[in-house]
Parts: structure tokens; C-alpha cells; sequence
């Protein structure tokens, strides 16, 4: 495999909510959502209700994937911030622990500058929690042996043919 | 990369579909769009040029059901099948749980089938993967054509290992959602290995 698995435990994902949630009052934002290298959406806080999360997490994931292809190209390492501004609202993504994306959305409430400050700070505390999560699961694979214990051990051929029922 | 939230509850598995220019990776996907019930799916993206065809990816996110209490969710991908778009298809191999190749069953088009495996051996490669241990299913796309290989001669040229061969006509949909089905049981049978 190329990357350990990440696996969510209820303890830091509700750290995780705690974070951007007080990072979206913090930076005066609209919405605040993290997101996976891959595309899998982690958490979202705000105004999501009328917001597709799901191809919005894909394509900020296809937008880092695609500027971090660029950077190396030039010889960088990775363009740790992007910035996207729009008429009303801009998105403001940054990168955290080298392998989650942290999306800010935010309007004329808020400003650059203020995001910029308080996503650092998030940044800080979202690092410590990922830091333990990969510990944890460190941890646990060493604890079952090579065998780390998943819920999907007795997952038979019937629990996927019903998948497919329809 | 599964993504296993305990917190949620949720599992998500990204499937990309592979394969040369113009063998119907974006037409499975429409398929698959357009025969799931709305509340299952999500948006298709399309990152298409003009002439629609693909620039960087297509992407459906769809919802199965549950399997021990874990809601399941696919996110499908395609990559831009045409030989210049490299980089793009190495990015998006990125983290992925299963690989369908969609091989183009024309005659004139085997050269570029095996091309384009060799092309995802590589950078399955550059990404950390092997083909050979990976989820992968085999998909013989445009079986309605006249002038087409036969399925035994696709099969010698283009099978890797014991994968999953299917044969399909992607614009009817045959064999759709059987390549769909397959990938998806390799992946969730990887999950009971490992975790």
C-alpha cells in the first residue's frame, strides 16, 4: 500500500468538528470543510445545505492533486496555499499534516488576511489531532499483529449481492 | 486508500476506470448516472473539453446501502484516456481502492488496449501499487461492433492475472453494472484481509 489507511475514531473526529467549527466563527466564514488527498470529504461546518460537498471535496482534491503536479514541475514541493476569488465568495485551501486539505469558504465578512491568521492556528491544532490518529492506528495494527482488527471480517458474498439488489 | 469514519459510520472506496481513448469509460459512468436512483447518487462531473472528451476526470460518488452497519459509499472515477493527458491519469490514481481497465474491442484498437495497460502498470507503480495485487477487473467494451476481437484473442492480450473479465456494450449498458458489482466485491473482500 501506498499510505496507511485512514481510519476515523469517534474521539478526533469530534475533535476534528470542535476545530472547524471554531474556525469558521474565528475566521468569520461561510463554510469550513476538510477534505482527504483522495477526495473523501472528512467534516464540513456551516452553511452546507444547499452545498454539493461531495463533488466539491472531489474537485478541491483534482485542484491540490493538479497544483501539486504543477509546483513539482517548477521544483517545488507542493504550493502549501491556494486562493480562488470569486465575485461574492472565495475559497481559500491549504494543506495540513501533508495529507488533508482544509477548505475555507468565506464572503465579504470576512477577509483574506483574517483567514489566512486563523487557518495557521487550526492548522496547528488539526496536525496534533491527525498526529494522533496515525499513532492510533500505528498503534492498533501493532497491538492485532499484522491483523488489525476490521469491522468488515465476516463480510460475505450475500452482504455485497444486496448492495446490488436493485 | 479506504476511508473507514467509525465516527459515521461510513466507508468509502474510490474505483477509477482506465483504459484508452474513446473505449467508453465516460459511457459507463452514464450509465451507471443515469440507471441509479436519484437518492443514491450524486452529481456526474465532467471535466470534459468541447468536444467532450475527458480533460481531467468524471466523477459520480454513488451510495450502495449498508454493510454491517457501515453505509457504503463508491466514488467512481474515470481518468482522460488520450496518450498525452499523463500526468493527469498519474494524479488521479492517487489513493484508488480498484482499477476496471475498459479495453476498446475493435480491431484497430488493440495496440492502444495494451498500451494503455502498460501505461497503468507504470504509474499504478509511480503511485505505490501493483496490478497484480490490486482489486482489477477486465471490462471488453463495444462487444456490438462488427469488427471486433475475438474475446479469447482480447483475453490472451490484455489479462493480467485471474481478473474478472466482463464483456460489455457500455452504450446499452450491458455488462455495466456487472463490471460495477465485480470491482466492488474485490475492494469490500479486500477490507475482510486487511482493514
Amino acid at each position: 500500500m501506498a499510505a496507511p489507511d485512514i481510519v476515523m475514531y469517534e474521539e478526533e473526529f469530534n475533535q476534528i468538528k470542535q476545530i472547524i467549527s471554531k474556525l469558521r466563527v474565528d475566521a468569520n466564514a461561510k463554510v469550513v470543510f476538510l477534505v482527504d488527498k483522495n477526495g473523501q470529504q472528512i467534516a464540513a461546518h456551516g452553511e452546507i445545505e444547499n452545498l454539493d460537498t461531495t463533488s466539491l471535496a472531489s474537485l478541491t482534491a483534482g485542484n491540490v492533486a493538479a497544483t501539486d503536479g504543477l509546483a513539482r514541475l517548477i521544483g517545488e514541493k507542493e504550493f502549501s496555499i491556494l486562493f480562488h476569488e470569486g465575485e461574492r465568495d472565495n475559497i481559500h485551501i491549504s494543506i495540513v499534516a501533508q495529507r488533508v486539505i482544509l477548505v475555507v469558504i468565506f464572503d465579504e465578512r470576512s477577509s483574506l488576511g483574517l483567514v489566512r491568521l486563523r487557518v495557521k492556528k487550526a492548522s496547528q491544532e488539526l496536525n496534533d489531532v491527525f498526529a494522533r490518529i496515525m499513532a492510533k492506528v500505528e498503534k492498533e495494527k501493532q497491538a492485532a499483529g499484522t491483523a488489525f482488527e476490521s469491522p468488515f471480517a465476516e463480510i460475505t458474498d450475500e452482504d455485497i449481492d444486496s448492495l446490488f439488489s436493485e | 486508500m479506504t476511508f473507514i469514519n467509525y465516527a459515521s459510520r461510513e466507508i468509502n472506496c474510490k474505483i477509477v476506470y482506465y483504459g484508452p481513448g474513446l473505449c467508453g469509460k465516460t459511457t459507463n459512468l452514464q450509465w451507471i448516472y443515469d440507471k441509479t436512483n436519484p437518492g443514491a447518487k450524486g452529481k456526474l462531473i465532467s471535466l470534459a473539453t468541447e468536444t467532450d472528451r475527458t480533460l481531467f476526470f468524471d466523477f459520480l460518488p454513488l451510495e450502495l446501502g449498508t454493510v454491517r452497519g457501515f453505509k457504503t459509499r463508491f466514488h467512481l472515477y474515470t481518468v482522460p484516456g488520450q496518450v498525452f493527458y499523463d500526468a493527469s491519469r498519474k494524479l488521479i490514481l492517487k489513493g484508488v481502492d480498484g482499477v476496471i481497465f475498459v479495453a476498446d474491442s475493435q480491431v484497430e484498437r488493440m495496440d492502444a488496449n495494451v498500451e494503455a495497460i502498460d501505461n497503468l502498470v507504470i504509474n499504478l507503480k509511480t503511485q505505490g501499487y501493483d496490478l497484480m495485487t490490486i482489486p482489477y477487473v477486465l471490462q471488453i467494451n463495444k462487444r456490438d461492433l462488427p469488427n471486433v476481437t475475438p474475446v479469447d484473442e482480447v483475453v490472451r492480450l490484455l489479462r493480467k492475472k485471474d481478473e474478472p473479465v466482463i464483456e460489455a456494450v457500455a452504450m446499452k449498458g450491458t455488462g455495466v453494472f456487472e463490471t460495477l458489482k465485480a470491482v466492488a466485491k474485490l475492494v469490500l473482500s479486500e477490507l475482510t484481509k486487511a482493514g
